[in-house]
């Protein structure tokens, strides 16, 4: 039985809009059925166009030798990819690289920390009555609201009287608590955990933290993985903490790094061609991220959305 | 891993009132310290990295560096209480002022224009009988992964007469080429990046919010006749609107906050001043000019204005939105 029903009820779940068009009684109905809707999709079709734009242009621009960057036309490809390439991995001794690896461990480490700190702190408010919840849940959500410099000159200033500014905890640590992860957190555990779960767990005689491991961080693990991925994009993205905090450019996250290099190529237009091939390859590894994971995670996730 | 023998494990089924007796006693004993456990991390570090930054700006704010004599030796350069003295200057700050200004309006740009797209692409997602909806989605969402400062980078290439596309366009075509990199062209230009940048993930939020209406509110409406145009207009804009109110309110706050954008931009034109936003001026005076003290009075000041504005317009919007909608 389920067999049989399971496949129309699926497909008509995925694509609504052909079996709804062909329901009779609407106006376009039987005359023209399953006919796509051009404009709309011309439209939307139009603004992919437009977000792909940059990254079509750096896909070709990084082919280029410096030369033909100036000198042909942008979306004609060149052959200097590899030559490129080579430079930038030359340029001083391969700091490019460095600097990727720094992004990943800033970006990886932190990501999983402040996961773990939201998901802590989140099924504390969603589970717990305690005093004071609703005022520690909206001082933390006011954080949202200071601008980064405002944060930075300050933390930046105690950092340097701890004599902790230009190392990686000092870029590290501060990015660890998102208060946007800790309301996703709480909002998740409200959605996935069920209270009589939990309760259960404790008839069991098992231990709040023991609850908390074994029951509802499962339960919530779509959601971490939501946690995870912003924190990753926020940080990877961050460029004024680093920008800030550090000085020794062996540190330095791509960003910052990126930005130095165009800075200096502000003098020297040979350096923009690997500038646009830096630019290339720090633009991929969260394009692919992204694309990679998108068959198993949901990008409506990531506003907090917990149906399914 | 520690499960009890199967005997045991079936006989708790009926042994389960009395066992299960002292526990209410000791679930509360637990619960009543447990919150603080969980939450304990979140909250130091939002002491350390939140809280005592901002009570440390707040008290450099009301500070002021004295120099005694020649301003050397130990001890000649003092650390006083200066009262208002950085909010006054602050406050009466021209380059402040204007570059408030500036970012006013690159604000009353980008906000509009970046949510009108977001929900304009979400509502055509949302319509029936169109195709290329998961690549268009991807890609829309896709500027969401790239960095602001990578972002502006690019979109500073492509706007370099010499390298972009657009002004081979506007060659071939005989038209006029703007300026992009100086005067008002500059605002659109910067404005466009955001736009670009933001566009996309406030689509999934509207969306993801649009997905979750019932379906038999459109049934209804369409029932009565309504076109997609009449029901995305009438039924779904103002079903969204608390997400909308939402967007609304981030965006605001992310761009009053504009500074890797411009920053990154200063290096290919002379169009840009270090003081073009105001927290520009704040990290300029702070790192470059050395007094962080006004630096942090401003600061302070931005921070409060942000406050303000943001609470207004959300204010305001969802007054809006409580008259307009059903709830």
């Amino acid at each position: 039985m389920t067999g049989l029903a399971s496949p129309p009820l699926s497909r008509a779940a995925n694509v609504p809009g052909p079996a709804a068009g062909a329901t009779p009684g609407t106006p376009q109905g039987p005359p023209r059925p399953r006919r796509a809707a051009l404009l709309p999709t011309a439209a939307l079709v139009l603004g992919a166009v437009y977000c792909l734009l940059p990254v079509a242009w750096v896909l070709v621009a990084a082919t280029k030798s410096g030369a033909d960057l100036f000198s042909t036309f942008t979306f004609l490809p060149g052959d200097g990819f590899s030559d490129n390439l080579g430079d930038l991995g030359a340029y001083r001794d391969g700091i490019y690289w460095r600097w990727m690896g720094n992004s990943l461990f800033y970006a990886g480490l932190g990501a999983v920390l402040s996961t773990a700190v939201s998901a802590l702190a989140g099924y504390g408010l969603a589970v717990y009555r305690f005093r004071g919840r609703e005022a520690f849940f909206n001082v933390m959500l006011a954080g949202v609201l200071m601008p980064p410099v405002v944060l930075a000159i300050p933390q930046y200033l105690l950092m340097a009287q701890a004599d902790m500014t230009d190392t990686y905890a000092s870029v590290l640590l501060p990015l660890i608590l998102s208060p946007y992860g800790v309301y996703l957190g709480r909002v998740y555990a409200e959605a996935a955990v069920p209270m009589e779960l939990v309760e259960a767990g404790r008839m069991d005689g098992a231990g709040e933290w023991r609850i908390f491991l074994r029951i509802a961080a499962p339960m919530m693990s779509p959601g971490l993985v939501t946690i995870f991925l912003f924190q990753f994009v926020a940080i990877w993205n961050n460029f004024l903490l680093p920008f800030i905090m550090l000085g020794d450019d062996e540190k330095f996250p791509m960003t910052v790094g990126l930005f130095t290099l165009l800075k200096q190529g502000a003098g020297q237009p040979a350096l923009y061609t690997l500038v646009i091939t830096g630019a290339l390859l720090a633009v991929l590894p969260l394009i692919a991220l992204f694309l990679l994971i998108q068959r198993f995670w949901s990008l409506d996730l990531l506003s907090g959305a917990v149906k399914s | 891993m520690t499960q009890p023998p199967r005997g045991v494990r079936r006989s708790y089924g009926v042994k389960a009132a009395p066992y299960a007796l002292p526990s209410p006693t000791t679930t509360l004993k637990r619960a009543r310290s447990a919150p603080y456990f969980f939450i304990l991390p979140a909250a130091v570090l939002f002491a350390l990295f939140f809280a005592l930054p901002i009570g440390y700006a707040i008290r450099l704010s009301f500070h002021k560096i004295e120099i005694k004599g020649l301003g050397l030796g130990k001890g000649a350069r003092s650390e006083v209480w200066a009262g208002l003295e950085n909010y006054t200057s602050a406050l009466t700050d021209s380059e402040l002022g204007a570059g408030a200004l500036r970012v006013l309006g690159y604000g009353a740009v980008v906000v509009p224009v970046m949510l009108g797209l977001a929900l304009f692409f979400a509502l055509l997602l949302d319509t029936e009988r169109v195709r290329a909806r998961s690549f268009s989605r991807l890609a829309i969402f896709l500027p969401y992964a790239v960095p602001g400062v990578i972002a502006a980078l690019l979109w500073g290439f492509l706007y370099l007469p010499d390298v972009s596309p657009f002004f081979y366009v506007l060659d071939a075509l005989g038209l006029p080429q703007p300026d992009l990199m100086d005067g008002t062209p500059l605002y659109l230009a910067m404005a466009n990046i955001a736009v670009w940048g933001g566009t996309g993930f406030n689509m999934i939020v509207i969306y993801t919010a649009l997905r979750s209406l019932p379906a038999e509110v459109y049934e209804a409406a369409k029932l009565d006749g309504c076109s997609e145009f009449q029901i995305a207009l009438r039924v779904k804009i103002p079903m969204v609107a608390p997400s909308l109110v939402l967007t609304f309110f981030f965006s605001i706050i992310a761009t009053l906050q504009v500074f890797n954008e411009p920053t990154t931009l200063r290096p290919l034109t002379n169009g840009i001043p270090t003081t073009w936003s105001p927290l520009m001026k704040v990290y300029n005076d702070a790192f470059t000019g050395g007094n962080i003290h006004a630096a942090s009075a401003t600061a302070v000041v931005l921070a409060l204005a942000t406050f303000v504005l943001s609470f207004a317009l959300l204010r305001l919007s969802t007054r809006r939105t409580t008259q307009g909608a059903t709830r």
